[in-house]
């Protein structure tokens, strides 16, 4: 009976459908226990997902590659979701109008921001140098984010850490930090909670407006552009 | 249902030749996105069916971010290092951001 359990173990572990299925599963799971707990920003569904995978893998002597085979199905669909964010963009184009001047002057002084702020918030608490070259161009989506980081020569897979880390803190306290300092439109909200925090930021503007997502979509998708550009010129100023 | 995922893949597609292509610092995913749009303010619209798709993909973004997420696993030395001092740069630099962004974006717009 256990050599069959075995076999039946060894079997899940070599295919894609055993991690693929666990991330969903575990994903909707931890939606609903979210929610019964009322929707602490904290305990959001991604931390719980996250904390939850990691223990089974660690536990089951699973290697990240293994699981990353998987979970690959899940993670390519960051790249259909960004096209996808071109309907809610059209939907908004008449905010998209009005703002457009202001949000691009926005979105160079945001990019440099990003960067520079990392760098030098980095260097303040100590951290390693290329600790510093994986964080620069924390505010920018995954993918992108990982080219930068390994042209500057930090670690590519670091770097997907602390995206998303920068991303939870961005959706846990973005949207209220600029309330308190009186920025309280929604496409002005969403567009900094886009840019400084990408996808999961544009995923919490989205549950306050369609509006508020579009905008945030779009400085996520300008800022990942942006920061491409400026990143390499800022880290030699910044003496990286 | 098919017709508005193969017209998402092919937007990417697109967008991915044309930024490897033409060696462009903007990434695929966007180039496919600015053009999809560019297409629907030409149609005038998007067909219900790209609608409800795009909606229903977007509805679970926060999901397509564990996979990424779950690769903190194999950091996990370097955070017991690191991971306290590197948590505060990344709040402190986020609200940097997000206030220089929003701060600028706002005042401009009431200076006109």
């Amino acid at each position: 009976m256990d050599d069959r359990i075995f076999s039946i173990w060894v079997y899940l572990a070599q295919t894609p459908l055993l991690w693929l299925t666990a991330t969903i599963a575990i994903y909707r799971a931890m939606t609903l226990i979210s929610r019964r707990l009322g929707s602490p920003p904290l305990l959001n569904p991604v931390l719980l997902s996250i904390i939850a995978l990691v223990s089974i893998l660690l536990l089951t002597g699973t290697p990240y590659a293994t699981y990353f085979d998987g979970a690959q199905f899940v993670h390519f669909l960051l790249g259909p979701a960004t096209v996808a964010l071109a309907i809610p963009l059209y939907e908004s184009e008449r905010t998209l109008r009005r703002i457009f001047w202001p949000a691009l002057a926005g979105l160079i002084v945001g990019s440099a921001t990003g960067i520079t702020a990392a760098v030098l918030a980095g260097r303040l608490v100590g951290l390693s140098e290329q600790t510093l070259r994986s964080l620069a161009p924390k505010s920018i989506t995954t993918p992108i984010a990982m080219g930068i980081a390994e042209q500057l020569g930090g670690l590519p897979s670091l770097t997907a850490v602390i995206v998303i880390v920068t991303g939870m803190m961005g959706a846990l306290f973005g949207w209220e930090l600029l309330g308190l300092v009186g920025v309280r439109d929604d496409s002005e909200r969403g567009f900094a909670l886009g840019l400084a925090s990408h996808g999961l930021g544009t995923a919490r503007s989205l549950q306050f407006s369609s509006e508020a997502g579009a905008l945030a979509g779009l400085a996520m998708g300008l800022n990942g552009a942006m920061t491409s550009l400026l990143a390499p010129l800022l880290a030699r100023w910044l003496g990286l | 249902m098919i017709d508005a995922l193969l017209s998402i893949l092919i937007f990417q597609l697109i967008g991915e030749v044309l930024s490897r292509g033409l060696n462009l610092p903007v990434p695929g995913p966007v180039i496919g996105m600015l053009l999809l749009f560019a297409v629907l303010r030409w149609r005038g619209g998007p067909p219900e069916p790209l609608s409800a798709t795009a909606n229903s993909i977007l509805a679970h973004l926060p999901l397509l971010f564990v996979p990424a997420g779950v690769g903190v696993m194999v950091h996990l030395p370097l955070l017991a290092r690191e991971g306290a001092p590197l948590l505060a740069a990344i709040v402190i630099s986020t609200s940097i951001t997000l206030l220089m962004t929003g701060l600028t974006v706002h005042w401009l717009r009431r200076r006109k």
